[in-house]
């Protein structure tokens, strides 16, 4: 049930998205948000929706994957759609008792439910492509520079990694628990919202204890192998660029240029 | 009154690309009273066939009936099914969460819908059968050490007066003294309240010691269901599934392979010890 969830994970595949540099993914989803937030027409919108289905093209992951990770937020793009949908003054299209649905409304709501899903989609397309660990050396690599103000970007990158690592451990933990506890004929399915959170405590007090000690056994554990934070650090696999790497690059600036000039140019 | 396993089938992550078949056409029958040892390779599936026995995983394919009733029945209340098969995780010390162990042990018959008064004295009852005095009661459970946490683990099984016991591995971990009271406890537990057990061990030595039969597991089928002796009496096709017969089978075949007419099928150190005083006419 909780194994279920696809967003963030992994999809081991074979392709050219799969071997870009994680920094060149890194850098093409930032753009891609952004281009996200500069796109308001339809020309724009247009251009993005070319460029996210070549990609999700490219990546050969199966569409179904995709859209099964697409179901965890759901409920979040609903109630934004919603408040979208019944909050924004302008002229009433419909009316239904006290509340009333603007033209403006139902363009804004049709904007951001796009917006919010080329959003999770291409941030997804990322996450999907790429290990976690190959991701956290890309933003380590691209936060660098941060170091000049003091910022622990190797500690930052760490945490990080070390957090993607645990979630699979913690789910599993979680359903080894929750097993345990309903053998005890624990119920945490039924009753109402205050007996349910109630019910969750036999689960989250041994679920925060166990983070807990793996937590300190890890410490020693790095700390046995002389683990000194990344003062003097090297990588056993550096990031390098490659040829594709260039190539990918010309093709975010002749997107976000296409971009720009849609939004010129206005609805053709 | 028993359980019947009827043709079990269970795959984990069913329908996806890494379906593991974890149990394979699993019939068994356990009938009241009854001491099982359950052995099998790492992976084998022991874990995953426990947790069927009180419904917290669904057989994909099969059925399952406590005294006569099926359990995937709709009308079949599971909530009660779990009062009455006990089971006990590997590892169940990583299950504890309240502030102190007599809390900690009145959770499991709380859920069962009891009397305070009644709640408290299965608690008690249940403290007292695995060895843990009253100086313990009101000690927190995570201030104690992986032998008495185990113990209050168990505990809170038991408190539910269970009429199955199912413990998954129960002495990983634990030094021999430990181990001994452990299991000295369920034997307890199984000769006096007449508690059926279903014991889960990587141990031969312990499994022959105390089960009256065994059931061999292996890549998720029942490979042998028989008595100690049988069972390790083909001590060759254990091995090769990564199992073995006790340390003293192999001393009593060896001995009979020297010419001593020794029972080479004892199990056991005691019967072992009788057989070779016999033969030295004592
Ligand atoms: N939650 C799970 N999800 C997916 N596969 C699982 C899960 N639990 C167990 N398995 C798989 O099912 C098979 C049987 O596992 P199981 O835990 O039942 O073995 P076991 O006999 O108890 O082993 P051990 O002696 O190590 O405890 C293994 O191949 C295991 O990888
Ligand atoms: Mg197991």
């Amino acid at each position: 049930m909780i194994r279920e969830i696809t967003l963030g994970q992994y999809y081991q595949a074979d392709s050219l998205l799969h071997k870009l540099d994680p920094r060149t993914k890194l850098v093409g989803t930032l753009t891609f948000i952004i281009s996200l937030f500069l796109a308001k027409n339809v020309t724009a919108y247009a251009v993005a929706t070319v460029f996210l289905v070549l990609m999700i093209g490219l990546s050969r992951v199966p569409i179904s994957f995709i859209v099964k990770g697409m179901r965890a937020v759901v409920m979040i793009m609903m109630i934004t759609v919603l408040f979208n949908l019944f909050l924004t003054p302008g002229i009433t299209a419909v009316k239904i008792w006290r509340f009333q649905i603007t033209y403006e409304g139902i363009r804004s709501a049709a904007y951001m439910a796009i917006r919010l899903t080329y959003l999770i989609l291409g941030s997804s397309l990322m996450t999907l492509t790429t290990t976690p660990n190959n991701l956290t050396d890309g933003m380590e690599s691209l936060m660098k520079p941060l170091r000049v103000f003091k910022v622990p970007v190797h500690e930052i990158a760490m945490m990080m990694s070390i957090a993607l690592r645990f979630i699979p451990i913690l789910l599993e933990e979680t359903d080894k628990i929750m097993k345990a506890q309903q053998a005890r004929g624990a119920d945490f399915e039924s009753g109402g919202l205050i007996k349910r959170a109630k019910n969750l405590v036999p689960l989250l007090v041994p679920l925060f204890v166990s983070a807990f000690r793996r937590a300190n056994d890890l410490a020693m554990a790095m700390e046995a192998r002389c683990y000194h934070g990344g003062e003097g650090r090297t990588k056993m696999k550096p990031l390098i660029y490659r040829k594709r790497d260039g190539a990918a690059y010309a093709v975010l600036v002749i997107y976000l240029a296409l971009i720009v000039t849609a939004q010129k140019l206005g609805p053709l | 009154m028993s359980i019947i396993c009827d043709h079990v089938n269970y795959i984990y992550s069913s329908g996806t690309s890494d379906e593991i078949q974890a149990l394979k056409d699993v019939s068994l029958q356990i009938s009241d009273g009854e001491f099982i040892g359950l052995i099998g390779h790492t992976g084998s599936g022991k874990s995953t066939f426990v947790q069927h026995l009180n419904g917290l995983l669904k057989a994909t394919s099969g059925h399952i009936y406590y005294n006569g009733a099926d359990i995937y029945d709709s009308d079949f209340k599971m909530k009660d099914l779990r009062g009455k098969v006990g089971l006990v995780f590997q590892y169940p010390e990583h299950q504890l969460f309240e502030e102190n162990v007599f809390k900690d042990v009145c959770f499991g018959p709380g859920n069962l819908g009891l009397s305070k008064s009644e709640i408290e004295l299965r608690a008690y009852a249940a403290l007292k059968d695995v060895g843990l005095g009253d100086d313990y009661f009101y000690v927190s459970p995570f201030d104690l050490s992986g032998g008495q946490k185990r113990r209050v683990a168990i505990a809170g099984v038991l408190a539910m007066k269970p009429e199955v016991l199912v413990l998954d591995e129960p002495t990983a971990g634990l030094d021999p003294e430990g181990r001994d009271e452990i299991l000295g406890m369920v034997r307890r537990l199984h000769d006096e309240n007449g508690i059926t057990i279903i014991l889960v061990s990587h141990s031969m030595e312990d499994v022959a010691y105390y089960a009256d039969r065994i059931v061999v597991m292996d890549r998720g089928s029942i490979l042998m269901n028989d008595t100690p002796k049988e069972v390790f009496k083909r001590y060759r096709e254990l091995e090769e599934i990564g199992l073995a017969a006790p340390q003293v089978t192999y001393i009593m075949q060896r001995l009979q392979e020297k010419g001593l007419p020794v029972d080479a099928s004892a199990t056991t150190v005691a019967e072992a010890v009788q057989s070779v005083m016999r033969v030295f006419g004592r």
